[in-house]
């Protein structure tokens, strides 16, 4: 039998070339990978200006710098936009969309028009986030928006805080919906599960815990708008209503997104360590099983959040010993990557640094989360700074860490240029003091009794918080070198190669920046992503296509 | 077969690799479904915790008629097996039959609206009235928009294929399979609702 394909000339492609396509609803995985990176930075600068708003008003004990509730407003929306608009906008959907594909040798997502739809979701919800504050006044309530607070503060932002978050939250579930099919149903023909980078791993993970979790999130937050809207009285005590039943789903969710920031900050990490300390990433299996370990777990630990909340006995029990729990497979992590760069030829670049420094606040960080596990500990600091200490040590130390590594690493495939090293050290450095310097006194402020989230305090803690802010300065002026390190170097930048970190990982088998689809010819088959340092006669060095994956290292 | 090297093969796939990808768009509703689930899950819960700690506030009314919601739990499960019967046919290639059961299947879904709008107007509360009638509302009210949705889908399904150039066709099956993982979930879902808003 004989098929005759009809003679077709290409149909006129309705995608937009050149800079225009990152403006467009284009479904090339890359191009929507950059948009979330490129919107996910602008809403960090946001963010960044807000909490910058933040530390100047906390220099001085008195509500000085700005009235109460626009203190209010400014600190919710800081919580929001670096949460659902920079942290899981960027680790899932930024480096997921961008990576994910080559990992499992796909020339795209599964749905790549779902694809398109979950970034264009994004910068509207951020759009009316932000907005809200100049036309109605934003939400008061903090990113928990706990009722009765979020009842009884001005509506209308409330709202618009809802109806945001909601279209982020549908965002994060159409990507989550795309990462799973991808990782399960797109796999290279030949390459098994167990062959996969670390961050796929991390991915599924994650995707599992936001198709399971986002979606309650979703719920309750209708339920609140209800009580705002309707006046129904779930949350609302006066009318009957149970206001801890909202700190159960609201949890239910909150507590897996720490892990939805940070499992994929995980998996960037594993891919950049072997990298640049030429050694193969340390316990493989251990590792998978681990952030498996951690999904689940992760989804039965919510109300360690709410110890003060009239918990009753077992329940504490049962959420103190869970939480314990997950320092094990978190353990397990961190001593993985420890054994990955001992004894490895550690490059001492910005990209390592980052992840170094990943390392160091996460532990710290990971430390201070069992203490609040422990209910009379948590009894004694829960809201306050100790609270926001450790969680900017995970989100901040540890996911944002990761992904200012990512750039660095990633940023001569995108632009097949190279960053400048020497910026990039002292961007690290910058970042490092000025971070540590902003958030450790705060544990000493939270142990000492400094709630969060007021504009007033007393004014022994005064020097402290100045200390602090000096530390915030830091982090502010440290985006600089970045962003004239970024826009330069993507600019003039050294030319870098196709691979200029000799990596074996598949998104480096093909040039730099990678064409559409993703290879020229048939994708690589990659059996052993971390197969550094090991003889090459044991692994085989070859992509499907036949070329030397070394030819192009320097 | 044809006679083309390997290489302009790979040609072949790569300019047309549209074509060459499996389908994978049941596996995306699926797993859509079960984050549709648990948002449904979230209501059980909160519904469930509700009943458990939260007693009605004094001269608050909250009380069930079985009658309606039975039958509309039998128009449910009827059209969950007419619609199985649409795809059955489907399959065999009569698009005749197919579309019989088809709109058969979206009349009992609209039937069940209806039969849910006669409960809620003959309800002796209201959304506000107390917490479990704002629950139940809420319950119910997401379900009847899933309903909702599901007979819009079913019709339209309906109309795509009314004629073998429609979109629907004999050689077409995912539309119509989707809306029936769709419309199975939803009865799925109902039969759930009705054991924990109805029975306990």
């Amino acid at each position: 039998m004989t098929l005759t394909l009809p003679q077709q000339s290409k149909p006129p492609s309705l995608q937009p070339t050149g800079w225009l396509r990152y403006l467009s609803f284009s479904v090339d995985h890359k191009v929507i990978g950059l948009q979330y990176l490129v919107c996910g930075f602008a809403f960090y600068l946001i963010g960044g200006a807000l909490a910058g708003a933040i530390r100047t008003e906390l220099t001085s004990p008195v509500a000085d710098f700005m009235p109460r509730d626009v203190y209010n407003q400014v600190l919710t929306l800081h919580g929001t936009v670096m949460i659902f608009l920079w942290i899981v906008p960027v680790v899932n959907g930024a480096f997921g969309n961008y990576l994910i594909p080559f990992y499992v040798g796909a020339r795209d997502m599964a749905f790549p028009r779902l694809n398109a739809v979950a970034f264009w979701l994004i910068p509207p919800a951020g759009l009316l986030l932000i907005t809200s504050y100049f036309i109605t006044g934003a939400a008061q309530s903090g990113w928990t928006a706990y009722p009765p607070l979020s009842l009884t503060t001005p509506a209308t932002g409330q709202i618009i805080w809802i109806l945001s978050v909601l279209l982020l939250g549908g965002s994060s579930i159409f990507g989550g919906i795309n990462f799973i099919a991808t990782i399960l149903k797109l796999r290279r023909p030949g390459l098994k599960l167990m062959q996969l980078p670390m961050y796929c791993w991390a991915m599924l993970g994650t995707s599992i815990l936001v198709v399971l979790s986002t979606p309650v999130l979703a719920g309750t937050l209708i339920l609140l708008s209800f009580d705002i809207v309707a006046h129904t009285g779930f949350f609302n005590p006066g009318m009957g209503g149970n206001v801890v039943v909202y700190q159960h789903l609201f949890w239910f969710y909150s507590h897996p997104a720490v892990y939805i920031m940070v499992l994929p900050a995980f998996g960037l990490v594993s891919e950049i360590l072997p990298i640049h300390c030429r050694k193969p990433l340390f316990g493989y299996t251990t590792m998978v099983y681990s952030i498996m370990a951690i999904v689940v777990l992760g989804l039965v630990v919510w109300a360690h959040h709410m110890f003060t909340s009239g918990t009753p006995p077992w329940m504490r029990l049962f959420f103190t010993i869970a939480t314990a729990f997950i320092a094990v497979p978190t353990g397990i992590k961190f001593f993985n990557w420890i054994a990955t760069l001992w004894g490895g030829k550690i490059s001492l670049n910005s990209a390592i640094l980052f992840s170094c420094g990943f390392i160091v606040n996460f532990v710290l960080g990971g430390i201070t989360g069992v203490a609040l596990a422990q209910v009379p500990f948590d009894v004694h600091v829960h809201d306050t700074y100790f609270v926001v200490a450790h969680f900017h040590y995970i989100v901040y130390g540890g996911s944002v860490f990761v992904i200012f590594a990512s750039v660095y690493h990633w940023f001569p495939k995108v632009t097949g240029r190279m960053l400048d090293e020497n910026l990039g050290r002292f961007h690290f450095l910058l970042t490092f003091i000025g971070f540590n310097l902003c958030f450790a006194p705060q544990h000493w402020l939270g142990l000492n009794g400094m709630p969060r989230r007021v504009a007033e305090y007393d004014p022994q803690f005064a020097f402290v918080n100045q200390i602090s802010s000096v530390g915030a300065l830091l982090m502010a002026l440290s985006t600089l070198p970045f962003l004239w390190n970024v826009i330069a170097s993507a600019r003039s930048g050294e030319i870098a190669g196709d691979n200029p970190w000799r990596a074996l990982t598949p998104e480096w088998l093909t040039t730099s920046p990678p064409p559409v689809e993703n290879w020229k010819g048939e994708p690589p088959l990659v059996t052993h992503p971390y197969g550094y340092g090991i003889p090459a006669d044991q692994i085989d060095l070859k992509d499907a296509s036949g070329s030397d994956l070394w030819s192009n290292g320097r | 077969m044809t006679s083309l090297s390997p290489q302009d093969q790979a040609v072949e796939i790569q300019e047309h690799h549209e074509e060459s990808h499996p389908d994978h768009r049941m596996f995306g509703l699926a797993t859509f479904l079960v984050a549709d689930a648990m948002t449904f899950a979230g209501f059980f819960a909160a519904y469930l915790t509700f009943k458990a700690v939260n007693p009605l506030l004094p001269g608050a009314v909250y009380e069930l008629e079985l009658p309606l919601p039975t039958l509309n739990t039998i128009l449910l499960l009827v059209s969950s097996a007419t619609f199985h019967r649409a795809g059955v046919n489907l399959r065999r290639s009569d698009m005749q039959r197919c579309r019989r059961w088809l709109l058969l299947t979206a009349v009992l879904g609209l039937a069940f609206l209806v039969s849910q709008m006669v409960e809620y107007f003959t309800l002796p509360f209201g959304l506000t009235d107390n917490l479990y009638a704002s629950t139940f509302y809420a319950l119910t009210g997401f379900h009847g928009l899933h309903v909702t949705l599901g007979a819009l889908m079913i019709l339209i399904v309906w109309w795509q294929c009314r004629t073998p150039e429609g979109r629907v066709t004999a050689d077409n099956h995912f539309p119509l399979e989707a809306a029936e993982l769709y419309w199975h979930f939803v009865d799925g879902i109902w039969v759930v609702l009705f054991v924990i808003l109805y029975l306990i």
